[in-house]
């Protein structure tokens, strides 16, 4: 972008990446006419100038001032996470990295199987549990996920551990009956533990696109979710959309999926993200230059 | 506004220049910039979406649209015409080998729902088709994956060839096909797991599974709420497997859908099916009419 003029078919293809990347037309524009109006204030001419001004107002967008990115816990004593989301966006996987993260700082952490509909869901967390030397609570296939959870938040009492992670179906957003199944898992969890769950974790998949916006708002609605991860992100998708996501409905992102494995899990980076967006575009200007 | 339907964009659109009495090249273009917002925010590719407009602004510039007393109406038809058209107009079946057994290779990334669309793919082709197929467990690397299908096979009373996580999903198709002519199987459904398609060494690993299977169907299970992305997935496997059909899952969610014209449009193969729910008798076939008018949000 080195040498180029701040002109009309430079912001048609700003537009272009950022759409390409999930962010979504409205948040797009809204962008480009306040960088339009930069623009014109500051009077900048050349693309040099205007590149960090997009970053900035982008990683603005992300994160504000007063924002912790960490996990909260509890004060004194246990600490309960409930991961929800969508079918197949890795709930589950997500839990098995993050019982790694937590164990490495030194944290006990006990799993509910509170997926109990799925196929082999529940061999699935145990797999896991086993991976990173967990315990997970259990019932059989089809009981009901509320009482898991409930049965789940006496061991970790009882066993005094530090942190439990809940595990729940995969379920879409449209579903009431669904999403009122999972209102009850918090409200077991409310009335259990005072002042919990700490953290209602929502897994959203970075090749989403629009429609995660959607899953942030109804899930948003039923549980009160307090921060998101986004998965997949070792794929080619960029998972835009968050950007809206916070803007509109101001839930930040916490962790970022990166692979399959136990270690692909990192805390999330706005200014990472960010360059992320803009990495394939750039990287194909150089090529066009060096050729 | 946010997942706002075509037809009130475009209301809203000609209530400002009603009044004219005829309309002007600068309300169509109006007009197209309503379609390409609408499209975009259904998620069709923003490629996709440039080419379409460039046809569909040709066509509404013609006589019958400008001249119409309702053009409004004119161009929904007109758009909605060359959706379904981008589609595939008809609907498509599954193929079947006149020297059983038949073989389907499930691909796909991470989470779309390739082991789900398996089951009910067997469930369909006995029921409807009234066959004898086997399911194979290719998947060794998702925890618990093969018992995730050897539940599905069961919930079916349905066999579920596997050779645990220790074999090469190679070698498990190869002897799963050994198997099925043995026992007079007519179908089989391969689930692979789920992979990146710019993950080089599975990708790999899928061309191996192919050539051993040579399989009738390569179906590409694509999640139904997939953004811009949808494009590179399917170019990209496509161009690594020739694909040879689509199957569109979790439409039973309130996405528009829009990957559904991506993905038509880079691979130009057919969507075959639409999942419908969680359940292994949710999927039917894929209706492109319907598709098109569920896109524009009508
Ligand atoms: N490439 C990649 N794959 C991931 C990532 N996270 C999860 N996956 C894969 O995505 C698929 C689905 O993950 P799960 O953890 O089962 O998803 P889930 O949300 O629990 O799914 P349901 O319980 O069925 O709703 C699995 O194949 C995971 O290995 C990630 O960050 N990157
Ligand atoms: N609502 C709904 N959920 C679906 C549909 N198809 C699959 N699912 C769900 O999506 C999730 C992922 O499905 P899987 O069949 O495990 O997906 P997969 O492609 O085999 O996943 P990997 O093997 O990990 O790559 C599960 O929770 C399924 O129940 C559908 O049509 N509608
Ligand atoms: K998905
Ligand atoms: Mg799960
Ligand atoms: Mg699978």
């Amino acid at each position: 972008y080195r040498y180029r003029k701040v002109d009309e078919e430079f912001f048609e293809e700003l537009e272009e990446i950022l759409i390409s990347a999930d962010v979504g037309v409205h948040t797009v524009m809204n962008l480009i006419d306040e960088l339009k109006d930069e623009v014109r204030l500051r009077n900048i001419k050349d693309t040099s100038d205007i590149q960090p001004v997009i970053s900035e107002k982008l990683a603005e967008l992300l994160e504000k001032e007063d924002d912790d990115p960490s996990l909260q816990f509890s004060d004194n004593g246990l600490t309960v996470i409930l991961v929800v989301g969508v079918n197949g966006v890795g709930k589950t996987t997500t839990i098995g990295k993050l019982s790694n993260h937590l164990k490495k700082q030194g944290k006990s952490v006990l799993l509910a199987a509170g997926d109990t509909f799925r196929a082999g869901a529940i061999d699935q967390l145990e797999v896991w549990g086993e991976r990173v030397g967990v315990d997970v609570i259990k019932q059989q296939e089809g009981s009901d996920p509320a009482a898991v959870v409930f049965d789940a938040v006496q061991a970790a009492k009882s066993r005094a551990v530090d942190v439990l992670i809940c595990d729940t179906a995969g379920r879409l957003q449209n579903k009431v009956n669904l999403m009122n199944e999972l209102a009850k898992v918090k409200r077991v969890i409310e009335r259990e533990v005072p002042g919990a769950p700490h953290e209602v974790l929502l897994v959203l998949d970075a090749t989403t696109g629009q429609n995660a916006l959607s899953q942030a708002k109804t899930f948003g609605q039923s549980t009160d979710v307090s921060g998101i991860v986004l998965t997949k992100l070792d794929g080619t998708a960029k998972g835009g959309i968050v950007i809206a996501i916070r803007n509109e409905l101001d839930i930040p992102v916490k962790f970022v999926g990166l692979g399959e494995q136990v270690d692909d899990l990192q805390p999330f980076d706005a200014n990472q993200f960010v360059y992320g967006l803009f990495k394939d575009a750039l990287e194909e200007e150089n090529s066009n230059q060096s050729s | 506004m946010a997942f706002e339907g075509l037809a009130e964009r475009l209301q809203g659109t000609l209530t400002k220049i009603r009044g004219k009495g005829k309309v002007s090249e600068q309300d169509v273009k109006e007009m197209m910039r309503e379609v390409r917002l609408a499209l975009l925010e259904a998620d069709v590719n923003f490629k996709v979406v440039k080419q379409f407009i460039a046809n569909v602004r040709e066509k509404a510039l013609g006589q019958d649209v400008m001249k119409s007393l309702t053009p409004g109406q004119q161009v929904i038809k007109v758009v909605n015409e060359e959706l379904t058209s981008l589609m595939g107009g008809e609907q498509s079946k599954i193929a079947v080998n006149n020297k059983p057994p038949t073989v389907v290779m499930m691909v796909g990334l991470q989470g779309a729902g390739k082991t789900t669309t398996s089951a009910k793919l067997a469930n369909h082709l006995r029921k409807k088709h009234n066959r004898k197929p086997m399911l194979v467990a290719a998947d060794i690397y998702r925890p618990a994956a093969i018992k995730q299908l050897e539940t599905l096979g069961k919930q079916l009373s349905m066999p579920v060839f596997s050779l645990g996580d220790q074999v090469s999903p190679v070698e498990i198709a190869k002897q799963a096909i050994e198997e099925a002519k043995k026992e007079h199987y007519d179908y089989v459904l391969i689930d692979t797991a789920g992979r990146l398609h710019v993950d080089e060494q599975l990708m790999n690993e899928l061309q191996q599974i192919k050539e051993i299977a040579k399989p009738d169907e390569v179906l590409l299970v694509v999640d139904a709420m997939t953004g811009q992305d949808a494009v590179n997935v399917a170019e990209s496997f496509n161009e690594q497997l020739d694909l040879t059909g689509v199957v569109l899952t979790k439409l039973d969610g309130d996405t528009r859908g829009g990957a559904a014209i991506s993905v038509k449009a880079v691979t130009n193969t057919p969507i075959k099916f639409a999942g419908m729910g969680e359940k292994i008798d949710q999927l039917e076939p894929f209706h492109p009419e319907r598709m098109a008018s569920r896109i524009l949000g009508m």
